[in-house]
């Protein structure tokens, strides 16, 4: 892990704004210089396969935009109007300040103006998101956290059997969180749970987030974000929560998320069973129909496996294409500094998912050394499949490999609905995969390619 | 004069330019204000946000082929680099100058920098890019966090500057010491007019400096009709370019905005003469620039003459694309001189002006002898619901939706899907080379009608849009939201 970084593949704190949109009809109010707010926005919207602006992103974005002026005298008074502000103006159900760099470093107490908000009945939050302080993981939790304590609070819980939050990816960071977080919700509905999904298009919004103390448990998917959002809730609202390490992705990992998770929630596990079957049913269908494909073209198809990712989606597809679709491993680069605990589950999974090794492990957010020892570990082979970012897309191009998207930035490609998660996920994902060789010309099962 | 190389630091524009940003009224009423410097700088008491000068900076440093940057900042200053790199190489390769690297690197500053200094990082980052990528010019760009924490950033500069032999250049840019993101660009051009132009006793009689951003090649056929060779800069320069850029017969610009600061200290400090005509957009500007060019180069016959032949060669298409646009309404929203060269553009078009934002007014300007909204002014006559402010879409939204315009004319990423959400398409002039001279107001007409033709894609979204701003807003005369005072918490 660097400390100074070349080839960014995160951003800082205050890009918790995403997280902020991506509950519906929530506002994040900055408390920042003029250009944060659009920056994190370039990075973790724009940046994540042009996903837009949405209800009040972009520009529509609430931000006091400091000036030396609040830098000499402070920005308090700035702050108090701009919430007042924002709270006549702009609709919304939730309003989270997000203070920067500028407003942290002169001790603005943003997190006090918030509160005096919310005393009064306005529905107002404030988390300390100066990019300082962490990556946008580390102002994901902050934010969610934040929400929980501030917002939802101290109240006593009215448990709904059946009921689950779920606690996954990071919108925008996690370039597919939109689709993501559909398959999620599908797949546990399958199976007869009851989700507040929390984030994007199917959320209720506000609705499922006061809802929250009231689940039968907590649904964690991700090696280590979040992992201080369920303690919080266990702690504070008595919750049970469930730790699935990462996304499942194709049919043997789903088919353990659902068994896993039935058994947790108490479900009827022939109803479960029944709900694999048929889902392995047309998945393996459709599977089998593409194998024709591969076993003709494999003397011109990649084996090789590279990826570049966070440790949850780096991690979870490349699981699926090592244990499913008779990939190699070679290397791994998880670039979302996971900290002590992160790095420790993300040495463990290795081991227990394909029993791979440590060194085929590296954690680095230097995205140029990542560049480099990819271009040399990838040397003179055409058989390489590289999931990454724009980054890694320009080394695939360079040594005429086969490269897909997985992590940020992505501004080569547009990204609607995708999501590689699930069943059906991972069957996009083979599509997208194998899809790959005709852009580079005519592609036959007749002509080597050399 | 409003260039002083002898600071570090620019002088920030609200100063210099006696800048900006609220404004309503029209066009010969804020010309006439602006002359007289009568406008203040004030704030409103409703924000949304905007752009910083840090990104400008980066932008401008960070596309100098040969040269390296260090942005001194924590990671979200600097997490959207992917986009200089691929902007780069797409200007490249349509300029053909092969594959395009961004070299640059971040000291990501984190809570103990902030305590103890980032100093150290600094340094450390600064050999770094030296090691891996052996620039001739290493930029240092800081940020609110440096700024705040007092890095001493010369000192390094100056140091690394001794030890490795090349130059080391600090851009001052911290985001919150101007209200005016384009200050970072003069920050940017402060710089390199300080520490890496020459003087230079040769002279190029042919070579014309053109400032632009990352645009198509538009100027070289149209100044080789006058044997003239164009200097494209910033995006693309090598240093060695940047070196010489004394050497050139005269400046130009796609838009005063951009590089007014670069084009004064040029004509001041290393007598490259300035091209004292609005930009290339509109039939009348071009006419006029052309002449100021042909007059600074000694190309007067010729410029007469490709005058009356390009009038010629377009009039047919102009006059049927000024048949199918009659009766357009148009509204203009943009930067504050390129949306001037948008709505001169509207003039040979026969289209409607009803209206149009800037994002800023310099009330004055680094060069006395050029003022675009005088010159629009006198192009067009009055315009009417002229305002300035700096995107803010609560503002602009509701403009825009009681004046109803049947086309936005609009650049900067993120400002169309205003029009997307009331149903109006919008032209988007992400490239700014591509609308210059003659061509230019033909391809615009082109696009005019296609965006009325294919407008079905906003018209079905509209629909189905909902609009941010509480009913209250929407409804409320006044475009500037003002408090309610002192907000009791």
């Amino acid at each position: 892990m660097s400390s100074i970084i070349a080839q960014p593949r995160y951003s800082c704190a205050l890009a918790a704004q995403q997280t902020v949109l991506a509950i519906p009809r929530g506002i994040p109010v900055i408390h920042a210089g003029p250009g944060c707010s659009q920056k994190a926005y370039a990075f973790a919207s724009t940046g994540a396969g042009f996903q837009g602006e949405g209800y009040a992103g972009g520009n529509n974005v609430p931000s006091t935009n400091t000036s030396e002026n609040e830098v000499v005298f402070g920005g308090e008074t700035l702050l108090i109007k701009e919430i007042a502000a924002a709270l006549k103006i702009m609709k919304g159900d939730l309003f989270v300040v997000l203070s920067g760099c500028t407003s942290d470093i002169v001790g603005d107490d943003s997190i006090q103006i918030a509160k005096d908000f919310a005393r009064k009945g306005y529905p107002v939050v404030g988390v300390e998101t100066a990019g300082f302080k962490g990556n946008n993981y580390y102002g994901h939790e902050a934010v969610v956290n934040g929400i929980i304590e501030q917002y939802i609070g101290d109240v006593t819980p009215q448990v709904e059997p059946g009921l689950v939050n779920v606690f996954s990816v990071v919108p925008g960071q996690n370039p597919f969180w939109r689709g993501d977080l559909e398959q999620i919700k599908n797949l546990l509905e399958k199976i007869g749970l009851k989700v507040n999904i929390l984030f994007g298009y199917r959320s209720e919004g506000i609705a499922e987030w006061k809802n929250i103390p009231n689940a039968q448990f907590n649904l964690l998917i991700s090696p280590w974000v979040g992992l201080s959002t369920v303690r919080l809730l266990e702690n504070q609202y008595k919750t049970p929560f469930l730790h699935i390490k990462t996304l499942p992705v194709g049919a043997k990992q789903s088919s353990a998320f659902l068994r896993e998770v039935g058994a947790f929630a108490g479900l009827d596990q022939e109803k479960v069973e029944q709900v694999i079957q048929r889902e392995e049913k047309r998945y393996y269908e459709y599977f089998m129909g593409l194998a024709d494909f591969i076993l003709a073209f494999r003397n011109n198809l990649p084996h090789q496996l590279y990826a570049v990712g966070d440790s949850n989606y780096a991690l979870s597809t490349s699981r699926f294409l090592v244990e499913e679709a008779g990939f190699l491993l070679e290397q791994l680069y998880l670039i979302d500094d996971p900290g002590a605990e992160g790095i420790k589950i993300a040495k463990e999974l290795i081991h227990s998912y394909f029993g791979g090794r440590e060194d085929q492990l590296i954690f680095e957010n230097d995205g140029e050394l990542i560049s480099e020892d990819l271009r040399e570990k990838i040397g003179d082979s055409k058989k390489a499949l590289i999931l990454g970012s724009d980054w890694e897309r320009d080394i695939a191009r360079e040594t005429g490999n086969l490269f897909t998207y997985l992590s940020l930035p992505i501004i080569r490609k547009t990204i609607v609905s995708k999501s590689y998660v699930g069943y059906n996920g991972a069957l996009q994902l083979l599509e997208d995969l194998y899809s790959l060789p005709f852009h580079q010309g005519e592609f036959t099962s007749n002509t080597q390619r050399e | 004069m409003s260039v002083n190389l002898s600071t570090a630091t620019v002088e920030i524009r609200e100063n210099r330019l006696k800048t900006i940003i609220n404004y309503s009224g029209t066009a010969k009423d804020l010309n006439e204000k602006s002359k007289q410097e009568t406008l203040r700088l004030t704030s409103v008491d409703f924000s949304q946000c905007n752009s910083c000068q840090q990104g400008c900076a980066d932008d401008m440093c960070g596309m100098i082929i040969g040269s390296a940057t260090v942005v001194h900042a924590p990671i979200g200053c600097f997490a959207t680099d992917i986009g200089r790199h691929i902007q780069g190489n797409s200007v490249s390769k349509i300029r053909n100058l092969g594959n395009f690297d961004s070299h640059t690197i971040c000291t990501n500053l984190t809570e103990s920098d902030t305590i103890y200094g980032g100093l150290d990082k600094l340094r450390t980052a600064v050999y770094e890019i030296y090691h891996r990528h052996q620039p001739r010019v290493i930029f240092i760009t800081t940020s609110c966090a440096s700024g705040i924490i007092g890095d001493d950033v010369e000192s390094v500069a100056r140091e690394a500057e001794d030890e490795l032999g090349i130059k080391v250049v600090p851009i001052f840019c911290e985001g919150f010491k101007s209200k005016i993101w384009n200050t970072g660009r003069d920050a940017a051009f402060h710089g390199i007019l300080r520490s890496i132009v020459k003087k230079s006793g040769k002279k190029q009689d042919d070579l014309v400096n053109v400032f632009n951003f990352e645009g198509v090649d538009t100027f070289s056929p149209l100044l080789a009709k006058l044997n003239l060779r164009v200097n494209y800069l910033l995006p693309m320069a090598t240093v060695e370019q940047l070196e010489t850029i004394s050497e050139a017969a005269c400046t130009t610009e796609i838009c005063e905005t951009l590089s007014s600061y670069a084009a004064e200290g040029l004509e001041d400090v290393f007598q490259v003469p300035k091209v004292k005509s609005p930009s290339p957009y509109g039939l009348n500007w071009t006419d006029q620039w052309l002449r100021e060019i042909a007059k600074l180069t000694n190309r007067e016959h010729l410029a007469e003459e490709v005058i009356r032949q390009e009038h010629e060669r377009i009039e047919p298409e102009l006059n049927q694309l000024r048949q199918s646009l009659k009766g357009l309404k148009v509204f203009v929203f943009a930067g504050d001189t390129y949306a001037h060269n948008l709505a001169n553009m509207t003039r040979d078009l026969g289209v409607t002006l009803i209206g149009m934002n800037t994002m800023h007014r310099d009330q004055k300007t680094d060069s006395e002898d050029i003022n675009t909204l005088d010159n629009l002014v006198h192009s067009l006559g009055d315009i009417p619901n002229f305002s300035v402010c700096n995107v803010q879409p609560y503002r602009v939204m509701k403009i825009i939706k009681k004046l109803n315009p049947d086309v936005l004319l609009t650049r900067h990423m993120g400002l169309y899907n205003i029009g997307t959400k009331l149903g109006i398409p919008s032209i988007p002039e992400g490239d700014a080379n591509f609308s210059i001279a003659y061509d230019g107001v033909i391809k615009l007409g082109r696009r005019l009608v296609l965006a009325l033709e294919t407008k079905s894609l906003v018209q079905n979204l509209s629909e189905h849009a909902v609009i941010p701003y509480t009913d209250w807003w929407m409804e409320e005369e006044n475009d500037v939201y003002i408090g309610e005072g002192e907000f009791d918490i």
